[in-house]
């Protein structure tokens, strides 16, 4: 058991002090969240108008790009530990005495660390954005991104563990991640579109994510995820079978997802050679 | 007492036997050399050893530890230095061994005093704050060795520890090495297919295909090639070999142009042998047997010379996780 524990800790204080370092990863996770929220806000927030009373298509979309920030930190946890296997640090690792699930635990642990400070860091935008933020929004926002990103470390991890070389990993989290991405309501609600785009997004566990996230900012601005444009006619949030799904619905699904993809990729780790 | 014991160890990737039951001990305190062109199973046996990889069949035992049912007390006994540099180049060199520490949890107390000593005796203390990527090969190597040692291990496996270095730098390794092996009262177990290397062994297992085909001292090795190695080199090498074998008893081989055959006491023998000999001898030279010799002689190859094929380069793959 002390070989569990001291493995995540060990890894996770590397992944931190590798993130503090790397000033440029810093920056660059921020660059595309920020393209999406300054190119699509200026692009459509006139032209979309109100989805519902108070709330316009940058305060809509806003909390997707911290669902998008936090997820694409988190799967980076994979190639942390593809980049580890090219560079040859993976066998330093390996053939330490370090529980193997420890150390799939550490990434995880270290990269959703990352994951939320960057998640986090998104909020000082809010007030620019005309977003209005409270102290209880942030104390709940906290453990939902940790949730969130140590189950999306579970898939970078997953997805890793055999792989051998970045430019593989980065092709595969293009074809597992932009589509995740663009299926989760980060961009529009998913009740307005047309059949398939609905299934296709309520598949997606990503989108609950999204909308745990979603719910939250729009109770602590006074709107709901209930009724929504024009007529009321649809909701913001999601509804599955006429039910509109409630944070702890969202929660609890993430969490099932997150389970999963976690020992998945515990097992899967372990049986590399 | 044998610190490190392998019986009928194999390992297979396929169709390929990577590693064929190999048997074999290694004494406490030992300088032991494992030996062979590339591809021939050195890697694959030490990943075994130090838990990397699994067997397929056979068992080993590291200090009486199992590597297979006790990972976590072979790993405590071992030190490892691969082939390939295993450090995180973004990190500095103290940052690199302070990770080490933390994983192997050494206590605080000895930690810091420990990572001074090892830095100071592989020549890095002055560089500790530096980053491993701006290091040269060699530097690398060196923090590797001290990274390797400090945790105190019992043996230390060195995977061709001065592959792809200049001679200064593996002779400046080498004295490291040495310098250690009477400081730490460590067992080495080493591989290397450098023959001059294999020299500074006590003992050389010498592999090929998978199979242990010697395993003795280098001396008694060299002996086995019988005696002293003469190469010639006359008008006509075809009559040459004719008058070697049915003259003089003697089988000659014929390899680029040279002939190689052993003679004992090969001094004495050489005036008396150009006086008789009928050929004209264009040049002729004797020399004590090398562990090429030994190695040519027990496979039939030049350890240098043979081709990396396809079945290599697999294994030399599949052997590196």
């Amino acid at each position: 058991m002390t070989e569990v524990f001291r493995g995540m800790w060990v890894i996770s204080y590397r992944e931190l002090l590798r993130f503090v370092q790397e000033r440029t990863r810093m920056l660059g996770s921020f660059a595309m969240p920020l393209l999406f929220l300054v190119i699509f806000g200026a692009g459509f927030n006139r032209m979309i108008g109100q989805l519902t009373p108070g709330v316009d298509f940058i305060k809509f979309m806003f909390p997707g790009l911290i669902a998008m920030t936090v997820l694409m930190n988190s799967v980076m946890s994979g190639l942390s530990v593809v980049w580890d296997r090219e560079f040859g640090f993976l066998k330093e690792v390996l053939v330490a005495p370090l529980n193997r699930y420890g150390i799939v635990l550490g990434k995880a642990v270290g990269s959703a660390a990352v994951a939320v400070t960057q998640g986090i860091v998104m909020l000082v935008l809010a007030p620019i954005l005309g977003i209005s933020i409270d102290f209880m929004l942030v104390v709940k926002l906290i453990p939902l991104l940790i949730l969130i990103s140590l189950s999306l470390s579970g898939l970078g991890i997953l997805v890793a563990s055999r792989m051998r070389s970045q430019q593989g990993f980065q092709m595969l989290v293009q074809i597992i991640i932009m589509p995740l991405i663009f299926l989760s309501g980060v961009f529009f609600p998913i009740n307005n579109v047309p059949v398939w785009l609905e299934v296709l997004s309520k598949i997606n566990p990503l989108t609950y994510g999204v909308d745990a996230i979603r719910q939250l900012f729009l109770n602590s601005n006074g709107a709901t995820a209930g009724p929504g444009i024009g007529d009321g006619s649809y909701p913001l949030g999601v509804t599955v079978l006429g039910h509109n799904v409630t944070i702890l619905e969202d929660v609890a699904i993430v969490a099932i997802l997150g389970a999963v993809l976690m020992t998945a990729a515990m097992l899967a780790f372990n049986k590399q050679e | 007492m044998a610190i490190i014991k392998l019986e009928e160890l194999s390992k297979t990737f396929g169709q390929i036997k990577a590693v064929d039951r190999i048997s074999f001990e290694v004494e406490q305190g030992e300088i032991f050399g494992f030996l062979g062109p590339n591809g021939a199973g050195k890697t694959t046996t030490i990943n075994i050893l130090c838990t990397l990889l699994r067997p397929t069949s056979g068992r080993a035992w590291i200090k009486g530890y199992d590597v297979q049912a006790q990972r976590s007390q072979v790993q405590r006994s071992i030190g490892l230095i691969f082939q390939d540099p295993t450090l995180d180049e973004y990190l500095t060199a103290e940052q690199n061994l302070r990770f080490h520490a933390y994983a192997y949890g050494i206590p605080r107390d000895t930690r810091e005093k420990r990572m001074r000593e090892l830095l100071e005796l592989v020549e890095l203390w002055d560089r500790r704050k530096g980053k491993v990527n701006t290091f040269s090969g060699g530097m690398k190597r060196r923090l590797e060795i001290a990274r390797g040692l400090l945790h105190h291990p019992q043996v230390l496996f060195l995977d061709e520890p001065t592959l792809g270095l200049d001679p200064q730098t593996r002779r400046h390794i080498w004295d490291h090495i040495n310098t250690l092996r009477k400081q730490e009262d460590l067992t080495i177990f080493l591989t290397t297919h450098y023959m001059d290397e294999a020299e500074y062994c006590e003992r050389i297992a010498i592999i090929d295909y998978g199979q242990i085909i010697a395993l003795d001292t280098p001396e008694k090795l060299k002996d086995g090639v019988g005696g002293d190695v003469v190469t010639l080199e006359a008008e006509d090498n075809e009559a040459a070999v004719r008058e070697l074998e049915q003259k003089h008893n003697l089988s000659p081989e014929l390899q680029d142009g040279v002939i190689t055959f052993s003679i004992p006491n090969g001094d004495t023998f050489l005036p008396k042998f150009i006086r008789n000999f009928s050929i004209r001898l264009l040049s002729i030279s004797v020399r004590r047997p090398t562990l090429d010799d030994v190695f040519l002689k027990l496979t039939g190859h030049a350890i240098r010379d043979q081709e990396v094929g396809f079945r290599e380069q697999m294994r030399a793959m599949m052997g590196h996780p």
